[in-house]
C-alpha cells in the first residue's frame, strides 16, 4: 500500500482514489465525472507531450491535465 | 393529457441523446436559442395516438450545477417550465457515471423515465443489467433501448406518455449526505418551508442543498427574494462547512458528490449489474486509441485526418460552388440584357446579385465542413485531437479543441473563417471559445491568398513560394500570441477544467449527419444571410454614390466621341478592304483608347464616391504606413470580401475590374509605381493579413458570441492591431533602406 498523487502514476498502473483535495469548479468537474474516493482507476496513457493523461474509470475513459491530477490522491496496492 | 404535453430529453453528452431525439422526431424538429444565451434549443414533435407531444432536447450535461451555461439552461427549463415528464437517457455500458445526473433528477423529484441506451454495446462488453430491479430500487420506470436502430423507443414513449398523463406532483427523494449535512439540511428545509422561500419553483430540500453547494445562481435569486433568510442560510452553511473542513478536511459540495456516488453504488451492488469480464479489459476502441494517440503516430495521423477534412471540404465544395457561379453569371447576363444601363442595373448586378452570390457562396463550404466535422465529432475522434493538442494550445490560453477552427479558417492556407467561426461550437468552455472565435480570422483564408499572391509577386517575385509559406507561419504565430494577449486581458481568467470524456469510437449514423449538417447550414442562411446581403448592398452604395457630376460625365463622353470621330475615316477605309473590321489596326487602337477612357472614368467615379472620399480622407492617417487613397479604398472594399481588394485596386488604377485569377497587368502597374516600394509592400501584406475580418465573418462572430460587442471588438481591435503593426514595419523598413 502506497499513497501517491495521480500525476506520479505510470502507464497501466491501477489504484483507488483516496482523496480529491480541491473544491470549486475544478473539484466539481472532477467529482461529477466519477473521480471520488473509493473509485478504482487505471492509467491508460498520456498525450504525445506527456500531458494530459487518460484514465480508465468505471468502464469509460477520462482525460485530465497533469496540474488537475495533482489534486487527486491515489492508493496503490 | 393535453395534446401539447411537453416531455424533456436529458442526459450526459455521448449517451446517445441526439440520436434518440432524431429517431423520435425525425425531420419534425426546430432549432432555436434559449433567450439570452448561445445554447441551442431543439424542439421536435412526436405523434402518438393522434396527440402531438413536444419533445425538448436539453443540452447534454453531467450535472445540474450553476458552473456552465448548459447546466443552468437545463435546470431552469425543468424548474420553470415543469415538463410533464423527463426522459433521462443513460449509456448502459457506462451506467454508474450516468446515474450521477439521474440522482439529481430524483432529488428534484421530477417525473422521470430512464432510457437504458446501447444495451447491445453493454451486452458485447459482458455487462448484463437487471432493468426491472433497477426500476424497483430507483422507483422510476427503466426501459432498455437501442436509439440507433430505434429498438425499444416505441415502448419508451408509451411509458413516458403514461407518466406524463399521471400529472403527479414532484416527489423528491432524500439521499443521506452524512450526519452533519443531514442535520443542517433538515433545519434549513424547515426554515425554507416556513417562509415559502423559492418553493413555488423548487422543492425546499433542493434549495437547502443548493445553499450547501454554494450554488451561485440560487444564492443570487435567494438574496433578491429574501435577504434576511438568505443570510441566515448562508451562515448555517458557513458553520457546517467550517466544521467539515476542521474534522474531515472536506467541503459540503464534495460530501454531497461523494454520497451521491455512494447511493449509486449501493443500488448497483444489489445485483443490478452483472459484469462478466474484467472492467479494464481492452475493447476495439482502446486498441484504436493505442495507435491513434501513440506518441509518434498520433500527431501524424491527426495531421493526416485534419488535412483530409480540409481537402474534403474545400475540394468538394468547389463543385456546387462552380454550379452556383455559373448560375449567377447567367442571371447577371439576363439582368444585363433586360435592364437599361444605369443605377438600377448597377444595384441589381453589383449590389443584389453579388450580395446573394456572396451569401450563398459560403453555403457549400459550410455544408461540407459541418458534414466532415460531424463525422469526426460523432465518431469520437475530435476528442482525441483535443487530447493530443491541448498541451500546446493551453500555453496560449486556448483549449485542445481549438485546433479544428484554426485549421478550417486557413491554418492550412486557403480555408475560410466563416465555417471556422461556426466550428468553434465544439468548444465547451466560454473564454477559450471566445479567444478562438476572435483569432481564427488572422489565418490566411482563401480570399486573402490571391491578394497575398499578387503582392508577393510584385515585391518578392524571386522566392514567392517561400514567402507565402512564411506568411502562413506568421499567421499562426500572430493568432496564437493575440489569443494569449486576449486571455491575459479582456478574457482573463483561469482555464476551464479539461476533465473530459474520451467516448468509445462509434460509426456515425447517416441520418444524424444529414440532420446536423442541414441544421447548421439553414441557420447560417437564415440568420447571417439576410444581414450579409444588407451590408453588401450598403457597401455597393458607398462605392457608387454620389455619382460623378453631370459636367464630368459629359467631359468623358466628349472624349469618347472625339476618339470615335478621329478614327471614323480610317475605319470606313478598313471597311472597304476587309469584312473583319474589328481586327483592323485602326479599330483595335480605337478600342484600346475607349477602354482607357472607361477606366479613367471608373477611377474618377470611385474617387468621387463616399468610399473614395473616405479613402482620400484616410490618407491623413495612412501616411504612417505608406498607403495612398487608392490602396485605402481597396482595403475598404476588402471588408466585403478580401479578394475584392484586387478588383478595387484595378478600378482605382484605371484598369477596370481586375479578375483575381488574372492579375498580370495590375502586377506590372504596381511594380512600376514608385509609391509601391518594398517597405510599403511589407506593411500592406501585414495589414491585409490582420485587419478587420470580412463582414460575413463579423456577422458570424456576433451570432456565435451572442452579442454585437464582440463583432465590433473584432473589427476595431484587429484593424488597430494591424495598423500599428503595418506602421512599425513600414517605418522600420524605410529606416533599413527598403523604401527605394
Amino acid at each position: 500500500m502506497a499513497q501517491l498523487m495521480l500525476r506520479q502514476m505510470q502507464r497501466k498502473q491501477s489504484g483507488t482514489i483516496t482523496a480529491v483535495k480541491i473544491g470549486g469548479e475544478l473539484g466539481r468537474r472532477i467529482r461529477e465525472m466519477g473521480l471520488v474516493p473509493g473509485t478504482k482507476i487505471t492509467i491508460q496513457g498520456r498525450a504525445p507531450l506527456y500531458d494530459p493523461v487518460a484514465l480508465r474509470v468505471m468502464g469509460g475513459t477520462l482525460t485530465l491535465r497533469n496540474n488537475e491530477a495533482d489534486f487527486i490522491e491515489v492508493e496503490i496496492p | 393529457m393535453p395534446t401539447q404535453a411537453k416531455i424533456a430529453l436529458a442526459g450526459n453528452p455521448n449517451s446517445g441523446k441526439t440520436t434518440l431525439f432524431n429517431e423520435l422526431t425525425g425531420s419534425r424538429q426546430h432549432v432555436g436559442n434559449y433567450p439570452g444565451v448561445t445554447v441551442e434549443k431543439k424542439e421536435g414533435y412526436y405523434l402518438v395516438d393522434e396527440s402531438r407531444i413536444t419533445i425538448v432536447d436539453l443540452p447534454g450535461t453531467y450535472s445540474l450545477t450553476a458552473y456552465s451555461v448548459e447546466e443552468v439552461v437545463a435546470r431552469d427549463f425543468l424548474a420553470n417550465e415543469k415538463p410533464a415528464a423527463v426522459i433521462n437517457i443513460t449509456d448502459a455500458s457506462n451506467l454508474e457515471r450516468n446515474l450521477y445526473l439521474t440522482c439529481q433528477f430524483l432529488e428534484l423529484g421530477i417525473p422521470l423515465v430512464i432510457a437504458l441506451n446501447m444495451i447491445d454495446v453493454a451486452k458485447t462488453r459482458g455487462i448484463a443489467i437487471d432493468h426491472d430491479k433497477l426500476s424497483a430500487l430507483l422507483g422510476v420506470p427503466v426501459i432498455p433501448i437501442i436509439a440507433r436502430s430505434g429498438k425499444g423507443t416505441a415502448d419508451l414513449m408509451r411509458k413516458a406518455v403514461a407518466v406524463a398523463k399521471e400529472e403527479r406532483n414532484w416527489q423528491p427523494i432524500h439521499i443521506s449526505y452524512g450526519e452533519d449535512l443531514d442535520a443542517t439540511l433538515l433545519e434549513m428545509q424547515d426554515k425554507i418551508e416556513k417562509e415559502n422561500f423559492l418553493t413555488e419553483v423548487y422543492p425546499a430540500r433542493w434549495v437547502a442543498m443548493k445553499y450547501l453547494e454554494q450554488d451561485s445562481q440560487i444564492l443570487e435569486i435567494g438574496r433578491r427574494q429574501n435577504v434576511s433568510l438568505s443570510q441566515e442560510l448562508e451562515a448555517m452553511e458557513k458553520t457546517v462547512s467550517d466544521h467539515l473542513l476542521k474534522t474531515m478536511e472536506t467541503y459540503p459540495e464534495a460530501m454531497i458528490a461523494d454520497h451521491r456516488y455512494g447511493f449509486i453504488k449501493s443500488i448497483l451492488i444489489q445485483d443490478v449489474i452483472n459484469q462478466r469480464f474484467d472492467e479494464d479489459r481492452l475493447y476495439i476502441s482502446d486498441r484504436i486509441d493505442k495507435l491513434v494517440t501513440n506518441r509518434f503516430l498520433g500527431p501524424l495521423i491527426m495531421f493526416g485526418v485534419l488535412f483530409g477534412l480540409y481537402k474534403f471540404t474545400f475540394t468538394f465544395s468547389e463543385i456546387p460552388l462552380g454550379f452556383m457561379e455559373t448560375f449567377f453569371t447567367w442571371l447577371g447576363g439576363i439582368v444585363d440584357r433586360i435592364l437599361p444601363d444605369g443605377q438600377l442595373k448597377s444595384l441589381f448586378l453589383s449590389g443584389i446579385i453579388d450580395g446573394v452570390g456572396g451569401v450563398l457562396g459560403f453555403v457549400p463550404l459550410i455544408m461540407f465542413m459541418f458534414f466532415g466535422i460531424a463525422i469526426l465529432e460523432d465518431s469520437g475522434y475530435l476528442a482525441r485531437a483535443a487530447f493530443m493538442m491541448d498541451r500546446i494550445f493551453r500555453i496560449f490560453g486556448l483549449h485542445g479543441s481549438s485546433v479544428m477552427p484554426f485549421i478550417v479558417s486557413g491554418g492550412i492556407a486557403g480555408g475560410c473563417a466563416v465555417p471556422g467561426v461556426l466550428a468553434t461550437r465544439t468548444l465547451r468552455s466560454r473564454k477559450e471559445r471566445l479567444a478562438t472565435l476572435l483569432t481564427v480570422s488572422f489565418m490566411n483564408c482563401g480570399a486573402k491568398v490571391p491578394v497575398l499572391a499578387l503582392l508577393t509577386a510584385v515585391f518578392f517575385s524571386e522566392n514567392q513560394a517561400r514567402v507565402l509559406f512564411l506568411l502562413t507561419l506568421l499567421a499562426w504565430a500572430v493568432a496564437l500570441l493575440v489569443a494569449k494577449f486576449l486571455r491575459l486581458t479582456v478574457l482573463s481568467g483561469k482555464s476551464t477544467p479539461f476533465v473530459m470524456e474520451l467516448p468509445p469510437y462509434r460509426f456515425p449514423t447517416f441520418k444524424g449527419l444529414l440532420i446536423h449538417t442541414w441544421e447548421r447550414t439553414w441557420q447560417y442562411i437564415k440568420k447571417a444571410g439576410t444581414v450579409i446581403l444588407g451590408i453588401s448592398i450598403l457597401l455597393w452604395a458607398m462605392m457608387t454614390y454620389p455619382g460623378l457630376p453631370a459636367t464630368e460625365r459629359d467631359a468623358f463622353e466628349q472624349q469618347r466621341q472625339n476618339i470615335v470621330s478621329s478614327y471614323a475615316i480610317e475605319i470606313a477605309q478598313a471597311h472597304q478592304q476587309t469584312d473583319n473590321v474589328d481586327s483592323s489596326p485602326a479599330a483595335l487602337e480605337e478600342q484600346s483608347k475607349l477602354i482607357a477612357i472607361d477606366g479613367a472614368q471608373a477611377e474618377a467615379a470611385l474617387r468621387f464616391s463616399l468610399a473614395g472620399r473616405i479613402g482620400t480622407w484616410l490618407e491623413n492617417i495612412t501616411w504612417l504606413t505608406g498607403f495612398d487613397w487608392r490602396t485605402n479604398i481597396a482595403l475598404l472594399g476588402g471588408f466585403a470580401a478580401k479578394e475584392i481588394i484586387i478588383s478595387t485596386l484595378g478600378t482605382a488604377y484605371s484598369l477596370g475590374e481586375v479578375d483575381p485569377e488574372e492579375t498580370g497587368f495590375l502586377r506590372e502597374t504596381l511594380a512600376n509605381n514608385p509609391l509601391w516600394n518594398p517597405a510599403m509592400g511589407m506593411a500592406l501584406i501585414a495589414f491585409i493579413m490582420f485587419y478587420t475580418p470580412c463582414f460575413a465573418t463579423v456577422i458570424c462572430i456576433v451570432r456565435e458570441a451572442g452579442s454585437w460587442k464582440w463583432g465590433l471588438f473584432s473589427m476595431v481591435f484587429n484593424t488597430f492591431f494591424a495598423f500599428t503593426l503595418a506602421a512599425l514595419i513600414y517605418r522600420l523598413a524605410l529606416f533599413m533602406g527598403f523604401g527605394g
